[in-house]
């Protein structure tokens, strides 16, 4: 062993015994550290225990119901699929503790929050104006928030379609009311998505005041067995604002 | 308001477009681009020295220790800047002892740690053995323990002592090379295996980074030598910054070239990502990309070196151009990695809007920082200088 | 003899201490009935439903501690304009001044919508293979963690990530985002999102339940995940999705 070493250079023996210690004592000092610091199993168990601990805030709407009768009153109007704490806030901690009270905001600004007029919403959504819409008033002087029925019946699609109708204010075909092209049942201002407004579907409707031979005055006029043969009208003009290429 | 938050509202006044809101904060600082700095410079300087060893490239001969010596010095300081950053610094011994091994990040600290232990310092330690046994006979008492204790109180002054540790160095040497392409090209890939980042996600950038860290090294070498030597009182080895500066040039070249090529093949591909990068390298990145990183850090000190090829200069003026160069030059790699770390990071990914970077000049992820950082390596070499003076060797030594 | 008598006292005392505490960490350790592996969650998107009033981004700040300022989301709600000319603008949508009224120009749109975005949860998540010291990890239910306690603040899975899902938590400086609410699915509960969602644009469920919201969802709409081409596999899939939004 001894001639072994002896014909091993000096240098690289130096060098192996630093590297052997420094292996050694890594090894040693991975020994040393408790199991708690090296095990990825328990800290994603650890992690996963302390998610789960974290405090529950919002109760859903259920818990509410026990109660609070305004939640029956809530489930056969319009705002049956709203949660009590989309507009009330959090409350899992009224329910631990009924003097904590949760957040009843009685400001215009709680209802034009989803109710203003914003184009990006979906069609049919309602929307009112702001600044026209009885502006300063309190929502809930008219309007029940738990069954916001609208006090009267609205005359005009613009209640909900209130993109649409601006578009078409200022298109060529203002002057025409929305039930000339689309007829609609009264229900629909009560169930939207059930009863829904119909559209026309043929080319002669709009012939009814385009074809060339239409008594309607002041209409741009068109040969309709020519133009566009294998078109519905709407596929090209937008009939709320038809512009004309 | 949290002072702490008052950037971050100065800056989303300054967004242009849009961006994910989470994008506001900017989180990969100016210490992540003096990471890959400091570390492009390590590889740098290795490969030159390894030109000595390997290439036997003669005319090095007078930078082979003052290269190796300078890799150890920028390797020392590289990781601070990582360290600095962390959210959590206490615990970086994790990437050690729980690593990840999908993570590059994670990989990459084993990486260095081989590059540092058997690779660096292993091949210092080789050249200078002999050479600190031999300081001990004239070393005052301090110093004397200093130079036993780095020579691992070794006394074997043999020949075949000797011998045996040129040829470990040839060894490690060889190793080395792969190794030093690797730990750059590493950095390189941990940017580049990013698919979320257009900018960062591409095969080239770990070549680029690479080649670009042979740049920066060799031509700090060359600036150092340029610097010490007067000081000594010695004369600068024509020989030698010649060499130096022929090598630098290819070595500019070839990265430059690479990176032409990937700009214009991102143009040719013309990817979805290509309009938000226009707008980015147009507006956010002109100066610090078209100006520094091209101009002033590529095209001039290629222009000066070629105006030394073609006419003879004397030798005056060749060390203004060659410093003028060198110093251009890591102007220019550092704009280099500016433009990686914090272009990828001033464009959304949602490739609708670029954002600004805010750097703060105090704080620990400031200028000042930064300042210091790129300081350290310099004091940590002139430390190395005087313990183990790269000059002074025994005559059958390299 | 007082000593002795002292001495057996308290190692009685200890070993009844050590017995009773060895209990409660049983029943803290014992695992409550949920069973991880019985559930994969993910989530549905309808976009033609969402009104943009930002109740989600609220509830999930309550719901979990997230800072309040406009840097920090777990969930946010993009707002595209789609001009006549091809020109998109997009913004996210910030409900303390919306409320006031329309903020983009009506002129020359042809198309808009909301669009909620959140933490998709992937199946192939790069977050989770860049974490240099595994802080972030998939649970057996599918749902995408961060161990706070390990994170060291590398920010590197928030570069990673190309949603811009994640931020840096100011407060414990460690990486952060959208949990599905995890405290609260695990309870059988929604998570808060999906709760006050006044249109029910979100749908939450079991993707391995055969007769639920998101099974009808599944079937019924025509569905897109974001980025598909970086092959992360999300699990909130979207229907209606516009193929502009990125």
């Amino acid at each position: 062993m001894k001639r072994f070493l002896q014909k091993i250079p000096d240098s690289l023996l130096r060098v192996s015994t630093v590297f052997l210690v420094f292996i050694a004592l890594v090894l040693t000092l991975r020994s040393l550290i408790p199991e708690s610091l090296k095990n990825s199993e328990e800290h994603r168990k650890a992690t996963i225990e302390r998610e789960v601990a974290h405090p529950v805030r919002h109760a859903g709407s259920e818990v509410c119901a026990d109660c609070h009768e305004q939640y029956d009153l809530k489930k056969t109007g319009y705002h049956k699929n709203l949660a009590c704490e989309t507009c009330h806030g959090a409350a899992q901690s009224h329910t631990e503790d009924q003097e904590v009270k949760p957040v009843i905001n009685r400001k215009r600004e709680a209802c034009t929050l989803c109710h203003v007029f914003n184009p990006s919403r979906p069609t049919g959504f309602p929307q009112i104006n702001p600044v026209v819409h009885n502006p300063g008033k309190q929502c809930i002087t008219c309007h029940n928030p738990h069954d916001p029925k609208p006090p009267r019946v609205p005359k005009d699609c613009q209640a909900c379609h209130e993109q649409i109708a601006r578009t078409k204010a200022v298109s060529p075909h203002v002057q025409l009311e929305c039930t000339t092209c689309h007829n609609v049942n009264e229900q629909h201002k009560v169930s939207p998505r059930v009863i829904k407004a119909n559209i026309p579907n043929d080319r002669s409707f709009c012939g009814k005041c385009h074809a060339t031979d239409s008594t309607v005055k002041e209409t741009p006029k068109v040969d309709l067995s020519s133009h566009g043969e294998k078109y519905l009208c709407w596929e090209c003009h937008y009939p709320h604002m038809p512009e004309v290429n | 308001m949290n002072p702490a938050n008052e950037h971050l509202y100065e800056m989303l006044r300054q967004v242009s477009g849009y961006i994910y809101p989470n994008e506001v904060e900017f989180h990969w600082s100016i210490l992540i681009v003096v990471y890959p700095y400091l570390t492009g410079l390590v590889a740098g300087a290795f490969i030159l020295a390894s030109l000595v060893k390997v290439f036997k490239v003669k005319q090095l001969q007078p930078v082979y220790r003052l290269s190796m010596l300078t890799a150890l010095s920028f390797m020392i300081i590289a990781p601070l800047p990582l360290q600095m950053h962390l959210g959590h610094w206490e615990r970086s011994y994790e990437i050690f002892l729980t690593p990840n091994f999908t993570s590059a990040m994670a990989m990459f600290g084993f990486v260095y740690a081989w590059y540092l232990m058997v690779v660096l310092l292993l091949e210092i330690w080789f050249t200078y053995r002999r050479d600190l046994i031999r300081w001990t006979d004239t070393d005052k008492p301090v110093m004397r323990f200093v130079h036993r204790a780095l020579a691992l109180f070794s006394k074997d002054t043999s020949e075949e002592g000797e011998r045996f540790d040129m040829k470990a160095v040839k060894f490690i040497t060889i190793i080395g090379i792969p190794s030093a392409f690797l730990l750059h090209g590493y950095v390189g890939f941990i940017f580049g295996s990013i698919k979320a980042n257009p900018w960062w996600s591409s095969v080239l950038i770990p070549i680029v980074f690479l080649f670009s860290a042979i740049v920066s090294g060799i031509a700090m070498v060359m600036l150092l030598y340029m610097i010490v030597t007067p000081l000594r009182g010695q004369k600068i080895d024509m020989a030698c910054i010649d060499k130096m500066a022929s090598f630098l040039f290819v070595a500019v070249i070839i990265d430059f070239s690479l990176e032409m090529l990937d700009f214009i093949h991102r143009l040719y591909e013309s990817e979805e990502s290509i309009k938000i990068l226009s707008d980015l390298v147009m507006n956010k990145l002109f100066i610090s990309l078209g100006i520094v990183q091209v101009l002033l850090g590529m095209i001039i000190p290629l222009a000066l070196i070629l105006f030394i090829k073609l006419f003879r200069v004397d030798e005056e003026l060749r060390k203004l151009f060659y410093f003028l160069g060198a110093i251009l030059i890591q102007m220019g790699i550092f704009a280099t990695r500016w433009n990686v770390v914090m272009g990828g990071q001033m464009f959304s990914k949602s490739f609708r809007g670029l954002t600004v970077y805010k750097m703060d000049i105090t704080g620990i992820e400031g200028l000042l920082m930064t300042f210091v950082l790129l300081l350290l390596p310099f004091v940590i070499l002139w430390i190395l200088i005087k313990v183990m003076p790269p000059w002074e060797t025994s005559p059958s030594a390299t | 003899m007082e000593r002795r008598r002292f001495f057996g006292k308290g190692f009685t005392l200890l070993a009844q201490f050590g017995l009773i505490s060895s209990v409660f960490k049983r029943a803290s350790a014992e695992p409550t009935d949920y069973d991880a592996s019985k559930h994969y969650y993910g989530m549905g998107i309808q976009v033609n439903k969402c009104i943009g009033c930002g109740k989600c981004m609220e509830a999930c700040k309550e719901e979990n501690g997230v800072p309040k300022e406009p840097f920090y989301f777990r969930t946010w709600v993009e707002r595209y304009s789609i001009k006549k000319d091809g020109e998109v603008i997009v913004k996210s949508i910030d409900p303390r001044i919306d409320t006031l009224g329309n903020t983009v120009s009506e002129k020359d749109v042809m198309r808009s919508f909301f669009v909620p975005k959140l933490c998709n949860h992937c199946d192939h998540p790069p977050c989770v293979q860049v974490c240099p010291v595994g802080a972030t990890f998939k649970t057996d239910d599918g749902v995408i963690l961060v161990d706070s306690e390990r994170c060291i603040g590398c920010r590197y899975c928030i570069q990673a990530c190309p949603y811009g899902a994640r931020y840096l938590n100011p407060v414990t400086s460690t990486a952060d985002k959208c949990t599905f609410c995890y405290h609260r699915i695990t309870k059988g509960l929604l998570p808060a999102c999906v709760e006050v969602c006044p249109t029910q644009a979100r749908i939450f469920g079991d993707t391995r339940s055969t007769a639920s919201p998101l099974t009808r969802f599944k079937r019924m709409f025509k569905l897109h995940v974001l980025k598909p081409s970086l092959n992360t596999d999300p699990k909130v899939q979207y229907a209606d999705l516009d193929g502009e939004v990125r």
